[in-house]
């Protein structure tokens, strides 16, 4: 199976006031189809740039990003995204909040099995009977289960995900890892996930790529053993203990506030 | 219609007036000083066809200037809005020429157009209204949160699409919250022309001949004449607000 996202040696800087300010330099990235890659780094070291370039919303300076053995220069309708703001729009149902993306991307389905399918998801992520509410009737957790529904209706080939349950409280939270495993069994997405949560990223993942402080490269590259859908008691094996060990140095070590291990051994 | 969004008002507005009614004969005011609530009944019915003919005028001249006050606002503020460099230039201008008391303004543009009164009138009304709705659409499409763009932009949408679909139903609350304050404000650009201009026509030259002729009961039931239309114009964008931005409203709790 060939990769379907494929990002090589990509440096990028962003123009401001005070002269360029780089952010990614020399990130490599690979998530084979079907795959499920959590992203974690320091906060500010270009993560969201990341998904942005991953999304086609802006080309590198330098380097290559590959969708699928095309090369990305502009948005494509195969991807879908949610981030950690909903944004749902207040003046739609949420029912028509999913359908959105089906207004702008070409599409074989109905109006009416459009709609059958996203009654479908939102009764995946457990919001059947609030089709016809306002986003502003729903909680933030359900708001962000919407948003879920509205960045696959479409099926795209990727969903990029920011951050997605970055504001919602821990309980909620693993309602809704539990239902992202749900949903990657029912569509074929492969997933790119930006988190600060280490607990979430070895959840969800099949591999969890800690970036370096800003300017980010890949500085490690973890395996989860366990693939696909899991139990949350796997969060309480001395494997998952051992692996969330292993990530908390590797951000400690992207944050500057400890020396790779090779170096220590040179300094002692 | 509930009690308390009928009755409440209603009984307010009595005691106002009975309260209005004591005070002037409480310190025994005569007519050519301070008009009491029974005065403007019989002024209003001596002069009432002028009262209807010049109302309309009013009313019809304010709702045009109204309508070209949005449509420009609407542009300038869609220009100002998605356009930094255009924001730069026009802004200051913008603020600059909203600064100018318009009273001063009014007798500039009576004489440049002497006995194109309609006209006058209009641009008036226009001029000093369509200010605030060109801030707050600029503003609002200026602030929309970037990842309403992405959501759209990341699927391939053009920039029309983005506009049509969010940034212009997301500007609506505030640009009726601004068409609020534009329908005051043309309202004072119709009667500052009507009252200001030779031979002018409109609830503003009645109030002026009212003036001259020391007739207090007369101009007092011009004012309530004018207050009556500047409530029904309210809330006509109250009523539209609720019909396009009612989404806008949050649930009470
Ligand atoms: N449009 C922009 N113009 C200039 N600088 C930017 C822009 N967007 C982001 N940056 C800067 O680039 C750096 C990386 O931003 P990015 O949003 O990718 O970080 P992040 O890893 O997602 O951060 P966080 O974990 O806080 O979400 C930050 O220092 C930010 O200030
Ligand atoms: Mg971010």
């Amino acid at each position: 199976m060939g990769n379907l996202i494929e990002i090589k040696g990509v440096r990028h800087a962003y123009r401001t006031a005070s002269g360029p300010l780089p952010v990614l330099d020399g990130l490599e990235l690979s998530v084979p189809e079907g795959g499920f890659v959590a992203v974690v780094g320091p906060s500010g070291c270009g993560k969201s740039t990341l998904t942005r370039l991953i999304a086609g919303l802006m080309t590198p300076d330098e380097g290559e990003v590959w969708l699928h053995g095309a090369r990305v220069t502009s948005p494509r309708a195969t991807v879908g995204m949610a981030f950690q703001n909903p944004v749902l729009l207040e003046w739609r149902t949420i029912l028509k909040n999913v359908l959105l993306p089906l207004e702008i991307v070409p599409t074989k389905l109905t109006k009416k099995q459009a709609e059958e399918r996203a009654r479908h998801l939102l009764n995946l992520v457990g919001l059947s009977g609030f089709e016809d509410k306002r986003p502003s009737e729903l909680s933030g957790g359900m708001r962000q289960r919407a948003s879920l529904c509205r960045a696959l209706i479409h099926q795209p080939e990727v969903l990029i995900l920011d951050e997605p349950f970055g504001a919602l409280d821990a309980f909620t939270r693993e309602d809704l890892w539990q239902i992202m495993h749900a949903l990657k069994a029912e569509e074929p997405f492969t997933g790119v996930l930006i988190t600060h949560d280490l607990r979430e990223s070895i959840f969800l993942a099949d591999e969890v790529v800690v970036l370096s402080g800003r300017p980010a490269r890949t500085q490690y590259v973890l395996d989860v053993a366990v693939k696909g859908a899991r139990d949350i008691d796997h969060l309480y094996t001395p494997e998952a203990a051992e692996m969330l060990n292993v990530l908390r140095h590797q951000i400690a070590i992207a944050q500057g506030r400890e020396l790779p291990a090779t170096t220590r051994r040179a300094a002692q | 219609m509930t009690w308390r969004g009928v009755g409440v008002p209603l009984i307010a507005c009595a005691i106002f007036l009975a309260f209005w009614e004591w005070l002037v004969w409480v310190n025994g005011w005569p007519n050519f000083k301070m008009a009491s609530p029974s005065d403007l009944w019989p002024a209003f019915w001596r002069f009432r066809d002028l009262f209807f003919t010049m109302g309309w005028d009013t009313l019809w001249r304010t709702v045009v200037g109204l309508l070209l006050a949005v449509a420009f606002g609407v542009f300038l503020g869609m220009i100002m809005g998605l356009s930094r460099v255009m924001r730069d230039a026009l802004y200051p201008l913008l603020v600059g020429f909203n600064a100018i008391p318009k009273a001063t303004v009014v007798p500039i543009i009576a004489l440049m157009f002497v006995g194109q009164h309609d006209f006058n009138t209009i641009l008036m009304a226009f001029m000093i209204s369509f200010f605030p709705i060109a801030v707050s659409v600029s503003i609002g499409l200026s602030t929309l949160e970037p990842e309403y763009r992405d959501i759209l932009r990341s699927l391939g949408a053009s920039r029309a699409t983005i506009f049509w679909k969010i940034a212009l139903p997301k500007t609506l609350p505030e640009f009726f919250g601004a068409l609020k304050v534009s329908v005051t404000l043309a309202f004072i650009g119709t009667n500052l022309m009507e009252i200001v201009s030779p031979h002018g026509r409109g609830l503003g030259a009645l109030f002026d001949s009212g003036k001259t002729n020391s007739d207090y009961p007369l101009m007092f039931a011009v004012l309530v004449a004018l207050a009556i239309l500047g409530i029904i114009l309210y809330y006509v964008v109250v009523l539209l607000e609720k019909i396009f931005a009612g989404w806008a409203e949050r649930p009470a709790s």
